[in-house]
């Protein structure tokens, strides 16, 4: 009897470490979900801050302004444009 | 032998079973707190005990990005501080208080008003950039706390103002498609609860008591690239010609999507301290006008729908007046005689009135009805006007004959553009759209095939040599137009020299895109006419997004003489 009691305590402490053991996983493993989560989270906001910065760069009036100032560009000349295509080879 | 005697005492029996039932009174009392505790005041111990460690967590929801057609951002929130105080709680050193008012860019005088204010709470500043509130939180001032919140930014600026509008400082939408749109834009915040350590990590999850929906990304329509185009030549013209405002349009003939919408005088929506009610005003959606000539196609194709006429019928004309009840119609160009197609070309006053008298007024009343005049466009977008048609019933034979030309009748820039769906598609009208669908749109039929086409034919004569506006040609694609250019009304008489100058038109005429309506409000330069106002900017518009859609040209690519000798006048 005294047996069977010492080997069902040695069970228990077993259990109850066991016990400890996976909640304090469950516990760090959350903290990465929410980490991720946060991260997740960070990525979408600097990825809406990039859409903003590629939206602005993008202007058109900006780059129109740039190719005509700083590069000199135009748009062509009706003088010296020639349609090439199956039907427009005017 | 007896006890005493044995050194013992004996005790009263009743002692004995006094102790006992003390003992077994104290369990009861034990007993009885217990099942007090557990049964009866659980719900209330637990929820103590939460209190110490649970703790319930907002989840912030993004609003959603509004893109334009081709997906680049037209309007994205981004997080921001604001920053708060408990003003009891708040004490600076010198420094600190220097440092503060110079990160939060405030005058001292305000921020030692506001930290001396009597209040629980204060605002010392909303939106704050987060590199900003970040060096403030360095500063570890007590009393002094940041809140998450979110700010919308515009990188289109003065060029997307009108169609996006803007949020109010709490990110909900006040304005234009932000308005227009909330409901999906908007996100809910959600929340859930969740068990805190000592030192504020969260440890554990318990339940998420609402999810966190974050807003709909909603594409528009807009093309970004034809709205600063739009945008750039509608704000030179109106300052060339010393105008007060303009407005322009510019629809997909085969989907019925706005592709452009900008009007002027503009407004930076990233910083919005002084607004005025001119700069708001969306003019192309909201604002009614007497849209004069530009009218006139539908009066013409109301008469050849009749079948008594056809494009070669000519119509008297003489003198070029034509007087009814003490009001005198005039035309520029008088002449003895004009055909039909000719009344739309050299835009003829006398000329549509009289086509207009012959008809009867329930038909001419039944198609503005019809083409959407009188009726608010359903675009969803907030303030959009309806414009006046009055019933046929009160119409006077005199009103009827300004009508022909489009005076007496107002309506907005939208309404218009629409409306000439009609002879851009055979025919029908389409029902308009500022979110991208992509797909072409089913129209209404109102008018014959045979007629759209005739009068698209007459639109383009009006602007080759001899008809109103030669300017609205470009090189390599055939155009096709009607300018207007009406007096302004101002306590309900006509001003001599206030005029609306209007052009609406489409191209490739051959087979017709894009319908580009303009309009300059009060041009006060040496010109007022629609033909040497409003049609350069459709031309110029015109031009770029038909290179920008990659249109195949139906014209020959020779250079457009800039020769303005044969334009023709018109005086509505």
């Amino acid at each position: 009897m005294a047996k069977l009691n010492l080997l069902l305590l040695a069970v228990l402490v077993a259990c109850a470490l066991g016990l400890v053991t996976s909640q304090h996983k469950a516990r760090k493993l959350f903290t990465d979900l929410e980490r991720e989560h946060n991260r997740a989270r960070e990525l979408d906001v600097e990825y809406g801050r990039l859409q903003l910065e590629a939206s602005t760069w993008g202007l058109h009036a900006r780059v129109e302004r740039i190719a005509t100032g700083a590069l000199g560009m135009r748009p062509a000349d009706a003088r010296r444009t020639r349609l090439a295509g199956r039907d427009a080879s005017r | 032998m007896s006890a005493a005697a044995q050194g013992l005492v004996r005790l009263p029996v009743w002692r004995a079973r006094f102790v006992l039932a003390v003992l077994a009174l104290a369990f009861g009392v034990l007993a009885a707190r217990s099942v007090y505790l557990q049964a009866m005041r659980t719900e209330f111990l637990q929820e103590r005990g939460d209190a110490r460690y649970s703790r319930v967590i907002e989840v912030p929801a993004t609003r959603g990005r509004i893109l334009d057609r081709n997906g680049d951002a037209l309007a994205v929130s981004t997080p921001v501080k604001s920053v708060w105080a408990i003003p009891a709680d708040v004490e600076l050193t010198r420094e600190q208080r220097r440092k503060l008012t110079a990160l939060l860019a405030v005058e001292p005088a305000e921020l030692g008003k506001k930290l001396s204010s009597a209040k629980d709470f204060v605002f010392l500043k909303r939106q704050v950039p987060p590199d900003t509130a970040l060096a403030i939180a360095t500063l570890a001032i007590p009393g002094i706390y940041q809140h998450p919140e979110y700010r919308r930014y515009y990188p289109g600026g003065e060029i997307t103002a009108h169609v996006l509008g803007f949020t109010g400082v709490d990110d909900g939408g006040q304005e234009g498609v932000e308005l227009a749109h909330e409901a999906t834009l908007g996100g809910k915040p959600g929340s859930r609860r969740v068990i805190k350590d000592r030192l504020g990590h969260i440890v554990e999850d318990i339940e998420s008591i609402r999810a966190a929906q974050s807003g709909v990304d909603l594409q528009l329509s807009i093309d970004g690239k034809l709205q600063s185009l739009a945008y750039g030549a509608l704000k030179a013209a109106v300052e060339a010609n010393r105008a007060k405002a303009g407005g322009i349009i510019a629809l997909d003939v085969r989907t019925g999507e706005i592709l452009a919408l900008a009007n002027v005088p503009s407004f930076n929506p990233n910083n919005r301290a002084k607004l005025t009610g001119a700069q708001l005003r969306n003019r192309v959606i909201t604002d009614l006008f007497e849209p004069g000539s530009t009218l006139k196609p539908f009066t013409v194709a109301l008469a050849l729908e009749s079948g008594k006429v056809t494009p070669a019928t000519r119509v008297s004309t003489a003198p070029g007046t034509l007087t009814m009840a003490g009001y005198t119609i005039r035309d520029v160009h008088p002449a003895a005689s004009m055909s039909i197609s000719q009344i739309v070309q050299k835009s003829s006053n006398v000329g549509s009135a009289k086509l207009a008298l012959a008809l009867p007024r329930e038909s001419m009343w039944d198609l503005f009805n019809r083409v959407g005049f009188g009726t608010a466009p359903a675009l969803g977008f907030p303030g959009a006007a309806a414009g006046k048609l009055h019933p046929y019933k009160s119409w006077k034979p005199v009103e009827q004959a300004t009508m022909a030309y489009g005076h007496g009748i107002s309506l907005s820039l939208v309404q218009l553009a629409r409306a000439y769906t009609l002879f851009a598609r055979d025919g029908e009208l389409v029902p308009l759209s500022l979110v991208k669908t992509g797909a072409a749109a089913s129209g209404e039929k109102v008018i014959s095939t045979e007629t759209a086409r005739a009068v698209r034919a007459m639109l383009e004569l009006a602007v080759q040599p001899g008809g109103t506006a030669p300017r609205a040609r470009i090189s390599g694609w055939r155009v096709a137009g009607k300018t207007g250019t009406a007096h302004k009304q101002e306590n309900g008489a006509y001003a001599a020299d206030k005029y609306i100058a209007s052009f609406v038109g489409f191209a490739p005429a051959s087979e017709p895109r894009l319908i580009i309506a303009v309009m300059i409000d009060e041009p006060a330069g040496s010109q007022h006419y629609g033909g040497s106002v409003a049609a350069p900017v459709f031309s110029q518009v015109m031009q770029g997004a038909l290179r920008l859609m990659a249109v195949p040209h139906d014209a020959p690519l020779d250079p457009i003489p800039a020769d303005e000798a044969d334009e023709a006048r018109e005086s509505t």
